[in-house]
């Protein structure tokens, strides 16, 4: 299992100019590790963050894009998985923070787990390929090179809690930041 | 009075739109979707659920691209929180097409036989998002200018078909 913090920070030390969409805590984090206008946390409800993402990945195939999904989320938009398996954005690599918890619910477990495999139900859905991680060494050595690969790749990281770093649900939600996010995508 | 296909689909790219995201629905699948799929100037994105499609339409929108989500009205109804957070509070012009099924000809939406059909524009009313019933030849040439107006106003707008396309 990988504190989240440090998982993020592995990848923050591999970006280069992706857009990073995030949601909820794995968002609030992300925020401090890696600021960016091309941070996109404005997905307006609860599962939306892949969808949001294969729509800008569509938008822009000559950016890559990074989808920060929590596993809760992901459940609640599974269906997300077949239709970005079918749309086949080259430019996506979906990772799912497996905490096993709604955590900003109030960390009651999420049905089934640690028994779905995530990365699993990607592959059968159509991704080219899918990856798990629990360690951090073993990311820090593949992120770099997952980075590269034509998508769409899911990333399953296997998290707990780590830091705890403070909420700024303005930063995350507000019209403001997603007018610059688009500013800076036009640059 | 029929309404064109062919003509509904030149306005829609008149609007500028070049993204078509789509689940299908009776209303609309035969003469509009089959023909889009079709189509080399539309991309269409095809969804598992409608709320999907309304998040897509907006990551499409913050790159610049214009998109249209051609759904039935169940869809529409089955999509009110990702409407509510994604489309009307983010700000986010999502341009629903929306087929309204089993609605009878030439009777107005709220006096249809169908509840689900009677519901539809009092809950877009009630989230305060605008809406156009195409169900006549000449309800076609509203599509351009409330797609315009959506992307002037950064809010979504619903354009209720009202018969099927031919």
């Amino acid at each position: 299992m990988m504190k989240r913090d440090e998982c993020l920070k592995v990848l923050a030390r591999h970006r280069t100019d992706e857009i990073v969409v995030a949601v909820y805590k794995a968002a609030q984090e992300w925020i401090h590790i890696s600021p960016s206008d091309l941070n996109y946390t404005f997905t307006g409800a609860m599962g939306q963050g892949s969808s949001h993402a294969l729509g800008l990945a569509l938008g822009r195939p000559d950016k890559s894009v990074i989808v920060l999904d929590g596993d809760g989320s992901l459940l609640m938009n599974l269906g997300s998985l077949a239709t970005i398996g079918n749309a086949a954005p080259k430019n996506l690599v979906h990772c799912v923070c497996e905490n096993g918890t709604y955590e900003t619910n109030g960390a009651v477990p999420i049905p089934g787990v640690r028994r779905i495999s995530f990365a699993g139900i990607a592959r059968a859905a159509g991704y080219p390929k899918s990856y798990e991680f629990d360690k951090l060494d073993d990311w820090e050595r593949e992120v770099g090179r997952i980075l590269k690969e034509e998508g769409p790749v899911l990333v399953d990281l296997k998290v707990e809690p780590g830091e705890e770093y403070p909420e700024d649900f303005r930063r995350l939600y507000s019209v403001e930041f997603r007018d610059l996010f688009r500013k800076a995508l036009q640059k | 009075m029929e309404l064109k296909a062919d003509n509904i689909i030149r306005e829609i790219k008149r609007a500028g739109i070049r993204f078509i995201v789509a689940l299908p629905d009776r209303v609309t699948s035969e003469h509009l979707l089959k023909p889009i799929l079709q189509d080399r100037e539309l991309k269409v994105v095809q969804v598992c659920k409608e709320d999907e499609g309304i998040s897509i339409c907006s990551g499409l929108y913050n790159t610049g691209q214009r998109a249209l989500l051609l759904i039935q009205y169940t869809g529409l109804l089955d999509s009110i929180n990702s409407l509510r957070g994604v489309a009307v509070e983010g700000q986010n012009p999502v341009c629903m097409m929306v087929g309204l099924l089993g609605k009878e000809p030439d009777v107005a939406p709220t006096q249809s036989k169908r509840y689900g059909v009677r519901i539809v524009e009092p809950i877009l009313d009630a989230m305060g998002i605008e809406r156009h019933l195409i169900e006549q030849p000449e309800d076609i040439m509203k599509i351009v200018p409330a797609v315009e107006r959506a992307y002037e106003r950064s809010a979504p707008v619903a354009l209720l078909i009202g018969r099927e396309p031919r």
